[in-house]
């Protein structure tokens, strides 16, 4: 069964998962729709900085987290000098990384809904004294619903499934930064296999529902078309 | 004629350019006629704001809506006007209700009840409202889209070929609610379309585009009427009048109906004596004789005076003759307008072989 500690990983998981996931849907929306309406020449180069995570090995993106993060790294000695230490090994690094890491997840889907709307109903609601602002949030907004869910569950399960960045950025410390995939490590490297079936049969119960729920209820095909 | 819009545009993107100078009566149906790829749409789209003129001067009733010379451009959501798209563009996630509402809700100055009630029943509407937009025909489609943009009483309503998306049928189910609107709201509307049909119902005012450029702007019977003009030469060339009821001939199954230049025969016609109704005369039906013949199964024979001739290369005349205030075209052979030795500012007599009703 799940010890305390097991039960102290999955709380720590929901925690960062919850609270990257709304950091990504705050900065990926306008992100997304910036990457959807643009024509700028910048936006290949930003689209492949935020798909990155997607092929890149998660300890690549974690080394270099860490280097940029640590006390001699710029981000590090920026909130090392606004007094908030540094960012590796914490919760709030945890959560830094998991934002960086499961962005595509939830970027993409956004953008893709986005593109998918077109420009005539932002047009007509102009045309019905709606300013851009209104109109996102009266218009956009309602027809991307599935795009939503899609980036929501998305980046939820995706955070929830990470190991990689979370071991080099987060460390393996009980209670502070030790997550659900890390404690499954941790099982398995003890030869706790019992334990580690729990924690790793839940997950697989876990993301084989969120796929099987967001398939089932998302009718267009746009939002989840890139996961084809 | 009151010109209160003033619409002077300069654009280009790629080979396409449009250059526009306009002044436009501020009541009745405009059309902007032109064959596609002509700027029609492009001038519309600017005149919403929907598109931004490098070089623009627009001015609706006094107001001005875009003076590139002062950096003034009102964007679209500040400017009182009313917009029909080609395709509806109705928002698929509210209902009928909530999409003709959609705009009510934003608008600072409230409009009142019975003008909304008004416009849903003049575009019978009123039994879609719970509907949403994808169980609509396109006929039904349309019509509230047409509500939606009218109920913000808007001081200019401006309709981009609103019925092309449409089959026939659809267009005569559209029609003749486009019609009942010209008669009882007094917005000027601006009306884009390559449908000669359309044109000769609707419009009061004509603008004839082609190559970004406007060709020629008059009122729809005498920019019908001008001989210098391409659409005189058609083999569909036409004029329009508008005339009223005059007199029901039951027994023979006739109406009378008058204008200035005397009376004409119809078949009958279920209107009121005095409703108005505007009538259709193809070029092709019509000749001209230098006296009345009492001797023709010909009805509608009317006198008339020569304005201009044009002469073709392949034999025939366009003439453009005068009945009372109304113009007319007749397409007859050079060899007729030679043996009758017709010139400008002769006294003649038209004969009308058919008429059509455009109500």
């Amino acid at each position: 069964m799940l010890t305390s500690a097991d039960f102290s990983t999955l709380r720590l998981t929901f925690q960062v998962a919850s609270l990257a996931t709304m950091l990504m849907l705050l900065f990926g929306t306008p992100l997304a729709w910036w990457l959807a309406r643009t024509q700028s020449k910048w936006k290949g180069i930003i689209n492949a900085i935020v798909a990155l995570p997607l092929v890149l090995p998660p300890t690549v993106l974690g080394f270099y987290l860490l280097v940029i993060l640590g006390k001699n790294g710029p981000i590090g000695q920026l909130t090392t000098h606004l007094g908030l230490g540094t960012l590796p090994f914490t919760f709030a690094g945890l959560v830094v990384s998991s934002f960086l890491y499961s962005l595509p997840f939830v970027v993409q889907p956004l953008q893709t809904a986005f593109s998918a709307i077109g420009n005539r109903p932002l047009e007509a609601a102009a045309t019905l004294r709606a300013s851009p602002l209104d109109t996102f949030f009266s218009v956009v907004m309602p027809l991307s619903k599935s795009g939503f869910l899609t980036a929501t569950v998305l980046g939820f399960a995706h955070t929830v499934g990470e190991f990689g960045v979370v071991l080099m950025v987060g460390g393996n410390i009980p209670d502070k930064t030790r997550v659900v995939s890390v404690q499954i490590y941790n099982h398995v490297e003890a030869l706790e296999y019992s334990e580690a079936h729990w924690l790793s049969g839940g997950l697989l119960v876990f993301s084989f529902c969120v796929l099987w729920v967001l398939y089932s209820t998302v009718k267009t095909s746009s939002s989840t078309q890139f996961l084809k | 004629m009151n010109t209160s819009i003033i619409a002077k545009f300069k654009l280009s993107y790629g080979e396409f350019k449009l250059n526009v100078d306009l002044s436009l009566p501020s009541s009745g149906i405009t059309v902007l006629f032109g064959h596609s790829g002509s700027g029609k749409t492009t001038l519309l789209r600017c005149i919403a704001g929907l598109q931004q003129a490098t070089e623009g001067f627009l001015g609706i009733n006094g107001e001005v809506w875009q003076d590139s010379e002062k950096h003034i451009f009102i964007p679209t959501h500040q400017r009182a006007l009313g917009y029909v798209f080609q395709e509806a563009n109705l928002f698929t996630h509210l209902s009928v209700h909530d999409n003709l509402n959609y705009g009510l809700k934003r608008l600072k100055n409230r409009v009142d009840i019975i003008q909304k009630e008004h416009i849903i029943d003049l575009l019978g509407i009123s039994h879609l409202m719970t509907r949403m937009p994808d169980n609509l025909s396109g006929g039904e489609r349309q019509r509230v889209a047409i509500a939606r943009a009218l109920v913000l009483n808007p001081n200019i309503l401006l309709m981009d070929e609103p019925l092309a998306s449409l089959d026939s049928s659809r267009k005569q189910e559209v029609l003749p609610f486009l019609m009942r609107l010209n008669q009882q709201l007094k917005i000027p509307v601006l009306y884009v379309t390559h449908s000669k049909q359309e044109m000769a119902q609707l419009a009061d005012y004509l603008v004839l585009m082609s190559k970004g450029k406007v060709d020629a702007t008059g009122p729809l019977s005498q920019t019908l009427s001008r001989v210098d003009l391409p659409l005189a030469k058609d083999r569909q060339a036409s004029c329009v009048w508008d005339v009223y009821v005059a007199q029901h001939d039951s027994a023979d199954h006739l109406t009378q109906v008058a204008f200035s230049g005397g009376r004409l025969y119809l078949p009958t016609v279920s209107l009121a004596i005095g409703d108005k109704l505007r009538v259709q005369i193809f070029a092709r039906d019509v000749s001209v004789t230098l006296d009345i013949s009492t001797q023709t199964s010909i009805l509608n024979i009317l006198p008339a005076t020569i304005l201009a001739i044009l002469n073709d290369d392949i034999g025939q005349s366009v003439v453009s003759l005068k009945v009372g205030d109304n113009q007319l075209l007749a397409h007859i052979t050079q060899k007729s307008a030679a043996f009758l030795n017709l010139t400008l500012g002769k006294s003649v007599f038209v004969q009308i072989k058919g008429t059509s009703i455009l109500n």
